[in-house]
């Protein structure tokens, strides 16, 4: 597909209107706005993935076991479900407003080259916001199989959404499917932009991302209930369903994760450098965690000799590049997109090491399942579990940064810097305080209101439910 | 033609979310309107029981106009976007508090969090629709030009058709959603209330009546071009709109409520048309014109044919959703549940 990786081509001939007037602190606020309403999205849409999922397993164990603890889980998850779906609904709502609100400078001119994933996206949401009204209103009007039937394609439309959205991104990567004429866009292939090479690998890494994140935060508030002394059947369930599903997913992420590396040393060589932190192209490349970017170099990090040449090209002769190829007011800022990584893979091994104990506690034989609960070790374990939950996010939230500040300057990889996208109206900085202010009631209302939910009194999940008053509560 | 096609799906889709979307907006005005937290629970419970299954999908509609107008017409996007942050950054924390505190006063237990959420879903049901109406005046009066926030950023969505627009809009979500309340009230046991709505269908669709009767006079002033479109090519709409509303508050006086739902729907879908038949060809008036503003053809296609494909899911879906909802429940009616008063 003819693709124009001219980085001339910044020069945009009269930008559709004055770029100069933008000023520095609303080109700044924008991009909080945006930062923020994205990372706070992220979280609920990971959920909004993974949730599903994890109670259509508790439901089913239900129905197929007729065992009450499985058939509250699915009770209370899916309650929580609502909640978080409507958020995730709105909250993604804004996101598209924002596109424009915010960088009508790229969807004035690429907004119909990205257009067909967020089309596509809309078809499957629509599909997810349908069914998630069935399954949540009608637990009482369908026969339990047929219910438990409905819940499906939530969980399909959801991985699906999660594709197409993060396609877009991968655009935002790899810019395809179009070629730059004198400034207009022209012969647009809207397939070829939204499979672009950085598609595959960016989009397994997220929707993997999202059901380690729904898993072991789910995991977490059982594991808090466990550690409380609650461990009976409810607790355990509610523990073991997600961890296993998070601790299953995880080494798969560990392998994904590392194509998608990969990926950047052959497409977007400047990304990676910026997460390395290597300034100088050569061989015999060092991989250093931590660290400090001071004076064109990584400094006070710990170094692995020859570590990144051997996990990029498996040869300490593999040549990595450096920033140095790139010209200086190009480069990502070094130390937050490194810091950044290197915080994620460090959870992702972590949550690695927890499922292995895991495993190697159903390995051991001699003790069922529910043992690794009640041995000694158990305590350090359930802690460390707790804190996979939230640790699980940061991981989420750090994952986001690499990608979205490894991009910078760009808004359009060499094609079009932020600069140049965003929104030259005046007042950008009065928009971020006012959505600060909302997203901040918000998440105070939504902490709140699934707290209740997880400790709460039998609240009915809908105006329709009428048996849920004789459910216990645990 | 891909453009022309591309257009009037994107109008399909807002009419959609302006008889459902809409209708959910309404329901909070009326809950707005329901009165003290003990005279005003049944109403309440009516509009909760109403829209709860249903709000969300409704609200995908709004995703939908928004991202067919961002891939078909990608300049356009832009330049109403950029030039109306204001009322579309009100629009879109409305939507958050609308969406979230509805979620959250059905998860809620507590009279005092019941009525705080309460309070931010039905003035954010009322805050919605006006903004969203005052964007569609400054479209429709020509009051967004092509390129980057190139129109005034204030005076594009203060002026006199705008604030018709958002005025007309709330009356309009309101009219919508009594009427359906009617119905559903019917249907759910709940007769008592079905006089009540219908009260209020009649009252608010006399109201905007004669908001559209005065704005005539508002766009012959202040919207020339629109008003010569609306009193010439598009005038067969209108008046099809004032005899369908018309029609409508017959059959509500008449009780026939079922009935006075696809008048209601008519009145409002028309008037839509209307606009949009006004203004065709121009998309922003007086700069663009859908075939100027349109993209490349293969954008065009691929989208329209995924959203063909995308239908067959969705029509199903859709009907599946509203037939389980609209269907009687054995259960309904018994008022068994633990009373939200409590």
């Amino acid at each position: 597909m003819a693709v124009t990786h001219d980085l001339a081509a910044t020069a945009w001939p009269a930008v559709l209107s004055a770029v100069d007037k933008v000023s520095e602190g609303d080109l700044a606020a924008a991009r909080a706005q945006m930062g923020f309403s994205l990372a706070w999205h992220i979280v609920v849409a990971c959920l909004g993935v993974g949730l599903p999922a994890l109670t259509l397993i508790a439901e089913w164990y239900g129905i197929r076991t007729g065992n009450p603890a499985h058939r509250l889980l699915a009770r209370r998850w899916a309650r929580a479900m609502g909640v978080l779906f409507a958020v995730g609904a709105v909250s993604g709502t804004i996101l598209s407003f924002e596109m424009g609100l915010l960088w009508p400078g790229l969807m004035g001119r690429f907004g119909q080259v990205i257009g067909l994933p967020f089309a596509l996206e809309g078809i499957a949401f629509f599909i997810e916001a349908i069914f998630l009204g069935i399954y949540l209103y009608a637990w009482d009007r369908l026969p339990p199989r047929r219910h438990l039937l409905t819940g499906l394609p939530i969980v399909v439309a959801g991985v699906a959404s999660a594709f197409f959205v993060v396609c877009a991104n991968a655009w935002m990567n790899q810019p395809r499917g179009f070629v730059l004429r004198e400034g207009k866009v022209v012969d647009v292939d809207p397939w070829a932009a939204m499979l672009n090479p950085a598609s595959p690998p960016q989009t397994v890494h997220m929707i993997l991302a999202a059901f380690m994140v729904a898993s072991f935060t789910t995991a977490a508030v059982y594991a808090v209930a466990l550690l409380r002394g609650r461990r009976d059947a409810y607790h355990k369930a509610g523990f073991y369903i997600p961890f296993t599903l998070g601790a299953a997913v995880t080494p798969f992420q560990l392998v994904v994760g590392d194509w998608a590396a990969r990926f950047l040393a052959e497409f977007q060589p400047a990304k990676l450098a910026a997460i390395e932190g290597v300034f100088t192209t050569g061989s015999h490349v060092p991989l250093t965690l931590g660290g400090v970017a001071r004076d064109d170099a990584l400094r006070y990090g710990l170094e692995i000799p020859n570590g990144l040449s051997l996990l990029v090209g498996y040869s300490p002769s593999t040549v990595v590049q450096g920033l140095d190829k790139v010209p200086r007011g190009q480069w990502p800022a070094v130390t937050g997109v490194h810091w950044a990584f290197d915080i994620m893979v460090g959870i992702g091994l972590f949550l690695l090491a927890l499922g292995a104990w895991l495993l190697l506690s159903w390995w051991r034989g001699r003790r069922s399942r529910d043992e690794l609960l009640d041995q000694r070790g158990s305590r350090l374990f359930l802690v460390l579990a707790a804190i996979g939950g939230p640790a699980s996010v940061v991981a989420l939230e750090s994952g986001w940064c690499v990608t979205e500040l490894g991009r910078q300057p760009w808004i359009v990889w060499g094609i079009m810097s932020v600069r140049d996208a965003v929104n030259p109206a005046p007042g950008l900085m009065t928009g971020l305080w006012l959505v600060l202010i909302v997203y901040a009631g918000m998440t105070v209302a939504t902490v709140y209101v699934l707290r209740r939910l997880a400790k709460g009194t039998a609240v009915p999940l809908a105006p329709q439910e009428q048996d849920v008053e004789s459910y216990p509560v645990v | 033609m891909l453009a022309d096609t591309a257009l009037a799906v994107m109008w399909v889709g807002l009419t959609c979310y302006a008889l459902f979307g809409g209708a959910d907006f309404g329901a909070g005005v009326w809950d707005l309107l329901a009165g003290g937290s003990r005279r005003g629970l049944p109403q309440r419970r009516l509009i909760e029981h109403s829209i709860g299954p249903i709000w969300e999908a409704n609200h995908v509609w709004l995703i939908f106009v928004i991202v067919l107008l961002w891939s078909a017409f990608s300049p356009v996007f832009a330049a109403v976007l950029s030039t109306l942050y204001l009322p579309l950054t009100l629009a879109a924390l409305g939507i958050i508090a609308r969406g979230a505190a509805f979620a959250f006063r059905k998860a809620s237990t507590e009279l005092w969090q019941q009525r705080l959420f309460g309070a931010f879903f039905a003035l954010s049901s009322l805050v919605t629709p006006f903004f969203l109406g005052a964007v569609a005046g400054a479209v429709a009066s020509g009051r967004v030009p092509p390129g980057l926030a190139a129109g005034n950023v204030i005076t594009s969505w203060l002026n006199p058709t705008s604030a018709l627009g958002g005025v007309l809009a709330v009356t309009a979500c309101a009219h919508l959603a009594a009427v359906y309340l009617c119905a559903d009230a019917a249907r759910d046991g709940e007769r008592e209330l079905a006089p009540v709505f219908a009260r209020r269908a009649v009252i608010s669709g006399l109201v905007s009546g004669a908001v559209a009767g005065a704005g005539v006079a508002v766009l012959h002033a202040d919207a020339p071009e629109l008003f010569h479109g609306l009193t010439h090519r598009a005038l067969p709409l209108v008046v099809l709109s004032a005899v369908a509303g018309l029609l409508g508050l017959v059959l509500l006086h008449r009780n026939r409520f079922v009935l006075a739902r696809p008048a209601a729907a008519l009145a409002v879908a028309a008037i839509l048309w209307a606009w949009g038949a006004a203004q065709y060809p121009a998309m922003l008036v007086g700069g663009t014109t859908v075939e100027q503003a349109a993209s490349d053809g293969a954008v065009l296609a691929a989208c329209l044919v995924v959203l063909a494909v995308g239908a067959l899911l969705l029509v199903p879906s859709l009907w599946l959703l509203y037939a389980t909802f609209q269907r009687r429940t054995p259960a309904a009616g018994t008022g068994s549940r633990p009373s939200a008063d409590s």
